[in-house]
């Protein structure tokens, strides 16, 4: 294996509160992805994804809040870096898209601005060079008379184009790597699938890596090389794509999966589900934060926190897991 | 040409693909509120007569003319005669042309109070809104402590601290009265944008500070207190006014004020009561526009109205 492209280690988020206990949000996530390589972090709403990426980014509020562990990027950790050189990076180095589209654009000002903002401030480009750029820039993401939009404001533009042009502004100076939070939930499942489709094309061709944060398993299932799938602040399995899908181990992952409506499952049967909610965690310090929704839940599993295990590259947390052969 | 239809579904295309910003969208919002237009004309006719007072106005406003003094006895003003629509004032001078020449000194003011309130007001806000911290504690509790005081007050304090008071006091009372309220409002929208998603988005990407602030929240912010503008332009009217009817602005009885002409009406209310009707109507009519025009103003700027 190469020397990984950002390699996240024992990443923690808590959110502190005086006189309350702290709240954990990610709780030892360890990650790496590789120059070019699509990773998935997957998980259901509030299971510390989009903090993570944040995290990564250092966007996090610094009151109320405490980072631990390291994130390396090409070696430098980016947890040590002062604010300037960070700022440097960002948008550079490394990116990020965005959920919503509309709410990510500033909406009094122009496109073109917004785009030659980047331009002119990581690759030193002068206002006419910047404009053209950033209309080859809109024409590669597919807008439609390239020149014409950058004179136009965010809300004249449709969902899918405003993530197009967010995607134009956050490859707009090659980065190594892209971070997408849920780029696509926003959008209608039509525009979704042109909005994948076009991100898998870009980072090909720039050799940009992707992390691509999201809740549904279809986009993870069509764009990622290898997914973490995350529960409570922690990865609970990792594995690459088809090995995952094929045979999910984690009685989590194997719900999940389960859980994708069937077009071709007989009429009126009803949708499969994990039981309870991501609020009936156990704590992992002492228990399997999922045994509670567990359908293969043993007494161990809440009073033992499971070790991680590493077999057959995957990674695993889980002291009963779904049967290889199942 | 007749405007059909599909012309004007045509011009609403050609509107939309050619861009229009928040600003000229709320424009043609604004034109289509009868307050509003209201409001336009009623400072609009304020403005004009107060560019053009020296050219409408028949007569200087401190000249005396001796067929209006003859007039005067202890109890009778004379009122309106050819050459003098309003008739004379307590010293035998045009009182038309007084009027109209005030509006000049109500406008300065206003005008002036309000832009450097706004100055003040900004700086405070944006220093407030992009730093945090001790800084905006610090700025906070200062315009707490300004708006703890009631305006008139306030206004009255400050102008009565000058040894020699003047027109010039008036004007930084009045703007001193308006710094806190800007600053307050400003230093809120631009905390509310510090959370949004197009400034962390903007983070996210690696822009500097000072564009951050100045680019992608400044301009989402300042909506709010550009309106304001407009209302405060009103009160600081109405605030000169009665700095002067309380003796505070420029005692020269020769300058034409209305704030000033009130007072001195107060004398003779009973032998000519149009001498503080008059002044006290501009007053409120001015008062009224800006205010009808800030209102509608924000009605068309609130993102909430749009579409």
């Amino acid at each position: 294996m190469t020397t990984p492209l950002l390699e996240v280690a024992d990443l923690g988020v808590a959110f502190t509160r005086k006189g309350e206990p702290d709240s954990v949000a990610v709780d030892g996530v360890s990650f790496d992805v590789q120059p070019g390589e699509i990773v998935g972090l997957v998980g259901e709403s509030g299971c510390g994804k989009s903090v993570t990426s944040l995290a990564i980014m250092r966007l996090l509020p610094e009151r109320g809040v405490r980072v631990t562990g390291s994130v390396r990027m090409e070696g430098t950790d980016l947890m040590t870096l002062s604010d300037s050189a960070m700022r440097e990076k960002r948008g550079r180095d490394l990116s990020m898209v965005f959920q919503d589209p509309l709410s990510s654009l500033n909406p009094v000002i122009e496109i073109g601005l917004q785009v030659t903002e980047v331009l002119r401030r990581h690759r030193g480009l002068k206002k006419d060079a910047a404009r053209r750029e950033a209309a080859e820039l809109l024409e590669r993401v597919g807008i439609p008379d390239p020149r014409r939009r950058l004179d136009s404001y965010p809300h004249q533009l449709s969902g899918g184009m405003r993530q197009r042009v967010m995607i134009a502004i956050a490859l707009a100076c090659r980065p190594r790597l892209l971070i997408a939070d849920e780029p696509t939930t926003a959008l209608d499942v039509t525009i979704q699938a042109q909005i994948l489709e076009l991100l898998k094309e870009l980072v090909a061709d720039s050799g940009t890596a992707l992390v691509m944060i999201t809740h549904d398993l279809g986009v993870v299932a069509g764009l990622c090389d290898r997914v973490n799938v995350l529960y409570g602040g922690r990865i609970v399995e990792r594995s690459e794509r088809h090995r995952l899908f094929g045979t999910p181990r984690h009685p989590y992952t194997y719900g999940l999966l389960g859980s994708i409506p069937r077009l071709d499952a007989p009429p009126g049967e009803d949708l499969a589900a994990i039981r309870g909610s991501v609020n009936d965690n156990l704590p992992w310090a002492h228990a399997c934060a999922f045994a509670p929704r567990c359908p293969r839940a043993l007494e161990r599993c809440s009073e033992v926190s499971p070790p991680p295990e590493l077999a057959g590259g995957r990674f695993l947390r889980c002291h009963n897991p779904v049967p290889a052969e199942a | 040409m007749v405007t059909t239809w599909a012309n004007r579904r045509k011009t609403r295309i050609d509107d939309l693909a050619t861009g229009r910003s928040l600003g000229a969208d709320a424009l043609v919002r604004l034109r289509r509120n009868p307050v509003a237009i209201v409001g336009a004309v009623i400072v609009g006719l304020f403005i004009l007569v107060s560019i053009f007072a020296p050219w409408i106005a028949p007569h200087d406003a401190s000249q005396s003319f001796p067929e209006l003094q003859e007039g005067l006895r202890p109890d009778v003003i004379p009122g309106p005669q050819p050459g003098f629509p309003l008739g004379s004032d307590q010293n035998g001078r045009d009182f038309y042309s007084r009027m109209i020449l005030a509006s000049r000194q109500t406008l300065l003011v206003g005008v002036f109070a309000t832009l450097i309130g706004l100055f003040f007001g900004v700086l405070i806000g944006v220093l407030a809104g992009a730093f945090g911290g001790w800084v905006d504690t610090l700025l906070m509790r200062f315009t707490d402590v300004l708006l703890s005081i009631p305006s008139l007050l306030l206004a009255i304090s400050i102008a009565a601290l000058a040894a020699k008071p003047s027109q010039t006091t008036v004007i930084i009372a009045v703007a001193i009265v308006g710094v806190p309220v800007f600053a307050r409002l400003l230093r809120g929208s631009m905390l509310a944008q510090r959370d949004s998603d197009h400034v962390l988005a903007a983070t996210a990407l690696g822009v500097k500070r000072r564009s951050i602030v100045l680019r992608h929240m400044v301009p989402n912010a300042i909506g709010p207190v550009i309106v304001q503008a407009t209302l405060t332009l009103a009160t600081a009217i109405l605030d000169a006014a009665a700095l002067s009817f309380l003796g505070l602005g420029d005692g020269d009885p020769a300058r034409a004020e209305w704030g000033l002409m009130l007072a001195n009406a107060q004398a003779y209310l009973d032998v000519r009561p149009a001498l503080a009707f008059y002044p006290a109507i501009a007053i409120i009519l001015v008062a009224l526009g800006f205010t009808l025009l800030g209102e509608a103003l924000r009605e068309a700027l609130d993102p909430k109205g749009r579409r």
